[in-house]
């Protein structure tokens, strides 16, 4: 099953190597990584999912806590929390359909942030369903691109990341 | 592939099974990795072909690190094959496992693990094409031990498919014809060959092309052999150690044409005093050389040998009679040159010796040091793949073992490595290997008792604070050749030299000349690290 | 008035109480010898940096310090891959200073450029790339503090040229501060009364004893909560010497090639206690065959190593010292009369053994060893049958006695290793046991044994060929022997010579005891070549994919019963 890991590390160059090659030398699946700073400059976040079955992410997070840059780690799959992923998909359309994309683009509040004369881009944030929702509603019209950010999230409450309330 | 080094261990035990009944591919076991991989490399770097080593996990593995990066560095194709613990046990710290593709990541063209013996096939093909093309480099493929036992189909793809992998062959025209218009132009060129003309087999275009166009040329240590020596038009090595008339050229020069280089700090010595009168034209097959460390004005991407034809096509023969006029009296009056004493040998004279009872036509290898320089100044090298040395890694220990992997290419052939006595018991193992495999090489120690290149700039940048330079405890050099049923000499006066030489070369067994030389002699000119190449110590205006 | 970084990381160094190191000068180094000309603390300037890296290794392993290796940029860095990896891999405290390029030039494929940190992730502890130098003090005390704290283990540190040779003021570093790194040595209370629980009532414990123990200095509860619950001892070949092996509750080394009552005892037992272990592969054999019946205690400093390979019952992590004494003080004392009795009945019936009579074997010459030095030598093996005879038939009595890469297996360790034992510590008798093939892989630094002026005795088993490779093509190819035979080698006596050491040869069996006599008392460098049948094999052994109890056991086959 799916883990969402959000971990707190030195914001240094190199950590993500030392993650990534932790990753790939044990053998775990990156499924995604978002990695950005926090309100402390010094600090980094990075919010990965990993797909494999509790004996696995148990090993995964305690390899993890042992590279000297990790400062805290969390397995955030069972608390409530709030996650969204960005993505942007430029998709065909023409004088036929476009209208139908629009309704689609509103239905999941999204946006239209190009227009072309035969493709459109559409930026559309929510959680990774909504995400994987509306480019199976575009699939039909022919992606012709598509990123995705890959996951960041945050637990629900007053629990911050020292813990503290 | 007719040749593979290796040495065996668990986790390539399927692979040394197949070798069993392989009699086309001839396995080399060597005494340590390091002298596998090194052999391989000194393989390839003499026959052009790709080398092939094997290697058991963990330490084994771990062993070729410093062969794979020294190849690396210097361009040259090789294909690691490695052992790996089985697919189920990678990640555990399981006994002999490390993750030799993540740890060789930095120095690998590319490298593989392989999970499923389906895929071996398209592997092994992808991983020697990879290795032998374009900017040609080493290549690991990982190979866990139940994958090698397991059976599959064996599948050789017919063709290559990696979309990630590509590289320019034929230069762009708009380009080429800016080369040909600023060569009409120039007044005072110079080329400068590195290892590229060598990997691209460039050598008889680029002599053709000099004469063409009437310039000097200075080589790299790499380009060592992609012009003769000998030749008219050459200036001999450039760079910190590279002759007087070489630097000075490339200081003066209006043009600089560079060939299969890469502008590396020990060529250019302090870059924006490098060539300052010059415009660049920069030939290589590599998009990432160009521009790295230096402005080119004419970026020409591609194969150099591709290049150069194209050039040829479009250049009449110029004439720089003026330019080479003064280039030729700078090599009059500031030659390479050293001081002679009456009872103590000067290791510049064993490599002249050398170069002289050879002809010029032995395969010289080199380790790594104040000898290696010497072997590159004084020894001319009339042809390519001849002068085999470490030249972006700077590896001690690379000469003697390249020079058992020359052998084994050439087994008529005349190899000596010239060595230093530091470098060579780097991997003075490999004797036992000589002596298994018949290799008659020839070892020539130029004695100092020290680590002179080290001693050197400490003597000149430390105020002669010589620390842990000097070598106490050194073997003695013939009773060791010995104690392998091999053979050893030492020789203390210049007037035996000539004669060492000879019998050693005449010896079918492999032979260790132990020269004491001068303690204390340095290697000139020199350029101070971050200095101009035309403010050479020693030598010089 | 300032000083150079590389004077500060000299300072650095003797703050952390380094009177050692070992090193091999280059270029991007320069700066760092220059400025420990003016140290008290003893360079040994070895003959290739494997060496240097290995005797770091040594050194730290007898003394307990972090070993210290100075290596220069590209390859001088790269020749200590391996001997990072197999410090790694054995949880040794190893600094590693490595030179780089100057910072302007990195990333340029300078001379003598390798990314040393890149390649060095996967097999460093931690690593650090200093770009400012006044740094240095604090990544120096951090270094020391991580290779020796928590898991011991490698720490390098890449310093660039220009950064080693410029100009700071020198601040001592009081506090090591590192949000990321707190290693927890306290067990936790619960746990350790669960662990107690099962103690008492188990009927048939075995405790299985790993580095770990002797990483922690445990090595004395050990013994007290072995005795006071009377529970049978066997140990990894990291573990020799954690548990005197002359004790009646020691059952020697289990495993791949372990003693038959250990590897049985494990198997039948209803209760295993791993201390400092790592159930790795070559100690548990097939794994769902592994100790069955047993319910699983495993305390460990290194949470990640708890449930790594099997599935425990109780774990403890923490510091072995801290968490045996609270164990033992909540035990109650026990008495497994039956176990025992049926433990030393399988040590009757299957003992570690071998063929006496009149041929030459290498067990024999291992226990002659052992008697003529007391048990109490200091000694190193390098890799292949040679390791395996000596962890079987030398019987250690304490811990720090015997050095050998376990995890990592690394060839050519055995005799660097004795040279940083021998330094660490000047009056011990230290014993290389080695092979043919291994003692080539590092042989040239009989340099460093010789300039050093270091008495070791190496004894060398010589059968011209990589014979554990020829066991397992022996076993495992259909006795399809290839590339293990080495027609090359050298008279390894006169090779001795060479360098003014002493050579000395064993060739028969009555030769074995006044030669080794000899060597062991002449207070000299020697290499003590002893020829011996490639044809030996190393037994027990698990065959691959077997359950432990599953052994090749002595006799075996035609050619193992060669009288």
């Amino acid at each position: 099953m799916k883990h969402t890991l959000s971990v707190l590390v030195e914001n240094k160059p190199g950590v993500l190597t030392r993650i990534a090659g932790l990753f790939a030398r044990r053998g775990f699946n990156i499924k995604s990584l978002a990695v950005g700073e926090t309100e402390d400059p010094e600090v980094s976040r990075m919010t990965i999912v990993v797909d494999g079955d509790d004996r696995i992410i148990e090993q995964v997070t305690k390899q993890l806590n042992k590279l000297v840059d990790v400062i805290k780690l969390s397995d955030i799959t069972h608390d409530e929390f709030v996650d969204r992923e960005l993505v942007l998909i430029k998709v065909h359309c023409d004088a036929s359909n476009r209208s139908e994309i629009i309704q689609i683009v509103d239905v999941f509040r999204a946006r239209i942030v190009d227009m072309g004369r035969n493709s459109m881009i559409i930026e559309a944030t929510g959680d990774s369903g909504k995400i994987d929702a509306i480019e199976t509603s575009l699939r039909p019209f022919g992606i012709r691109e598509l990123v995705r950010t890959g996951k960041i999230a945050m637990v629900r409450g007053p629990k911050t990341r020292n813990g503290e309330a | 592939m007719e040749v593979v080094f290796g040495y065996p261990g668990g986790a390539v035990l399927s692979i040394y099974d197949a070798l069993y009944d392989d009699d086309r591919i001839k396995h080399v076991l060597t005494r340590h990795e390091q002298g596998a991989v090194h052999a391989a490399d000194g393989y390839a770097r003499a026959t052009g072909k790709p080398g092939v080593v094997i290697a058991t996990s963990g330490p084994g593995a771990t062993n070729l690190v410093t062969g794979i990066a020294n190849a690396y560095m210097d361009s040259v194709p090789l294909v690691a094959i490695t052992g790996q613990v089985a697919c189920n046990m990678i990640g555990k710290d399981s006994f002999q496992e490390a993750d030799i593709t993540g740890i060789t990541q930095p120095i690998t063209k590319y490298s593989y693990l392989v999970k499923d013996v389906n895929h071996l096939a398209r592997i092994v093909r992808e991983a020697f094409h990879i290795a032998s093309t374009g900017r040609p480099g080493p290549v690991v493929i990982d190979l866990p031990k139940d994958v090698t036992a397991a059976r599959a189909e064996f599948r050789y793809p017919p063709e290559i498919d990696l979309p990630g992998y590509q590289y320019m062959y034929n230069g762009i025209t708009a380009k080429l014809n800016c080369a040909v218009e600023a060569i009409k132009r120039a007044k005072k060129p110079v080329i400068y060959a590195g290892g590229g003309v060598i990997a691209s087999g460039a050598h008889e275009e680029l002599l053709q092309f000099a004469e063409r166009i009437q310039a000097p040329v200075t080589t790299t240590l790499m380009g060592k052999g992609a012009f003769p020596d000998t030749h008219p038009l050459s200036l001999g090595m450039l760079g910190m150690h590279g002759t007087c008339y070489a630097n000075y050229a490339v200081s003066e020069c209006d043009l600089l044409i560079g060939l299969g280089v890469r502008f590396d700090d020990r060529v250019t010595g302090r870059v924006d005093t490098f060539a300052p009168n010059a415009e660049i034209i920069h030939v290589d097959i590599d998009p990432a050389e160009v521009g790295k460390n230096v402005n080119i004005d004419i970026p020409l991407v591609g194969d150099v040998r591709s290049i150069l034809v194209d050039l040829l096509r479009e250049i009449e023969p110029q004439r720089h009679d003026q330019w080479l006029d003064t280039v030729y009296r700078w090599r009059r009056d500031y030659p390479l040159s050293y001081c002679t004493k009456k009872d103590t040998i000067k290791p510049q004279y064993v490599v002249e010796e050398i170069y002289k009872v050879t002809n010029g036509e032995a395969f010289i290898t080199t380790e790594v040091g104040q000898h290696q320089m010497w072997a590159a100044q004084y020894y001319h090298c009339k042809y390519p793949r001849r002068f085999v040395s470490s030249g972006g890694l700077g590896t001690m220990g690379f000469g003697f073992p390249a020079a058992l992997g020359v052998q084994i290419a050439y087994p008529d052939a005349v190899v000596f490595d010239i060595a230093g006595d530091g470098s060579i018991q780097m991997n003075i193992q490999e004797l036992a290997t000589a002596v298994q495999y018949k290799l008659p090489v020839n070892i020539a120690i130029l004695n100092n008792h020290y680590l002179g290149m080290v001693r050197q700039w400490q003597e000149m940048f430390f105020n002669k604070r010589y620390s842990h330079s000097n070598m106490a405890g050194n073997p003695d050099f013939v009773k060791l050749a010995q104690a392998y049923g091999a053979e050893g000499l030492r020789v203390e006066r210049p007037e035996d030299v000539r004669p060492a030489l000879e019998e050693a070369i005449n010896s079918p067994k492999p032979f260790v000349l132990d020269f004491v030389v001068d303690e204390e002699e340095n290697v000139y000119p020199m350029v101070p690290p971050g200095g101009s190449l035309n403010k050479m110590l020693g030598g010089s205006k | 008035m300032g000083i150079t970084a590389a004077q500060a990381l000299v300072k650095g160094l003797e703050e952390e109480n380094v009177t050692k190191v070992f090193g091999y000068p280059g270029g991007a180094v320069l700066p760092i010898y220059d400025a420990l000309i003016d140290s008290d603390i003893q360079h040994v300037l070895v003959r290739h940096e494997q060496g240097a890296v290995h005797m770091a290794n040594g050194y730290a392993r007898i003394s307990g310090q972090p070993g210290v290796c100075i290596a220069t940029s590209g390859p001088g860095a790269t020749n200590l891959v391996t001997g990072i990896a197999t410090a790694y891999m054995d949880s040794v405290p190893v600094v590693i200073i490595t030179g780089q390029v100057a910072t302007s030039m990195v990333g340029t494929d300078a001379f003598q450029e390798v990314d040393i940190t890149g390649i060095t992730l996967p097999i460093t502890k931690h690593n650090y790339l200093v770009k400012r130098a006044k740094d240095i003090p604090r990544i120096i005390k951090e270094a020391f503090y991580i290779a020796r704290t928590g898991r011991p283990g490698p720490v390098l540190i890449d310093i660039p040229k220009d950064v080693a040779a410029s100009t700071i003021e020198y601040q001592p570093v009081e506090k090591v501060e590192l949000r990321g790194y707190k290693p927890n040595y306290k067990g936790h209370p619960q746990q350790i009364e669960r662990a107690v629980r099962l103690i008492n009532k188990s009927k048939k414990p075995v405790i299985y004893v790993g580095g770990g123990v002797i990483n922690s200095g445990a090595t004395e509860e050990l013994y007290e909560l072995a005795w006071k619950a009377q529970m049978p001892v066997t140990t990894t070949l990291m573990g020799l010497g954690s548990f005197p092996e002359d004790d009646r509750l020691s059952l020697h080394m289990l495993g791949l090639h372990g003693a038959p009552y250990a590897n049985y005892a494990v198997t039948n037992a209803d209760l295993l206690i791993g201390l400092g272990v790592r159930f790795d592969d070559r100690v548990t054999g097939a794994i769902e065959k592994f100790a069955p019946q047993a319910k699983i205690i495993h305390i460990d400093i290194d949470p990640a190593e708890i449930g790594k390979n099997v599935v425990v019952d109780v774990p403890i992590v923490g510091d072995l010292k801290l968490v045996l004494r609270d164990l033992i003080e909540k035990l109650e004392p026990q008495e497994h009369l039956e176990w025992l009795e049926q433990i030393e009945q399988w040590k009757q019936e299957h003992p570690l053994q071998y063929g006496n009579g009149d041929r030459l074997r290498p067990q024999y010459v291992i226990e002659k060893l052992g008697e003529l030095t007391n048990h109490r030598a200091v000694v190193t093996a390098d890799v292949g049958q040679h390791q395996m005879w000596a962890a079987q038939f030398y019987k250690f009595t304490r811990p720090r006695s015997f050095l050998t890469s376990g995890g990592l297996g690394t060839m050519g360790y055995g005799f660097p290793a004795a040279i940083g034992a021998q330094i660490a510590d000047p009056d011990a008798l230290v014993v290389t046991v080695t092979g043919d093939g291994s003692f080539q892989m590092a042989m040239q630094e009989m340099g460093t044994a010789v300039e050093q002026n270091l008495p070791i005795k190496v004894l060398l088993f010589n059968n011209n060929s990589l014979a554990l490779v020829r066991q397992l093509q022996h076993f495992y190819c259909d006795k399809r022997y290839t590339a293990v035979s080495f027609t090359g080698n050298p008279d390894f006596a006169k090779f001795a010579e060479c360098y003014g050491a002493v050579g000395l040869k064993i060739e028969t069996r009555d030769q074995v005891e006044p030669v080794l006599k000899e060597a062991l008392n002449n207070g000299r460098l020697t290499i003590i070549e002893v020829s011996i049948s490639e044809e030996e094999l190393v037994l027990p052994m698990v065959p691959n994919a077997r359950g432990l109890d599953e052994m090749v056991q002595f006799p075996f086959g035609e050619e193992d019963q060669c009288e």
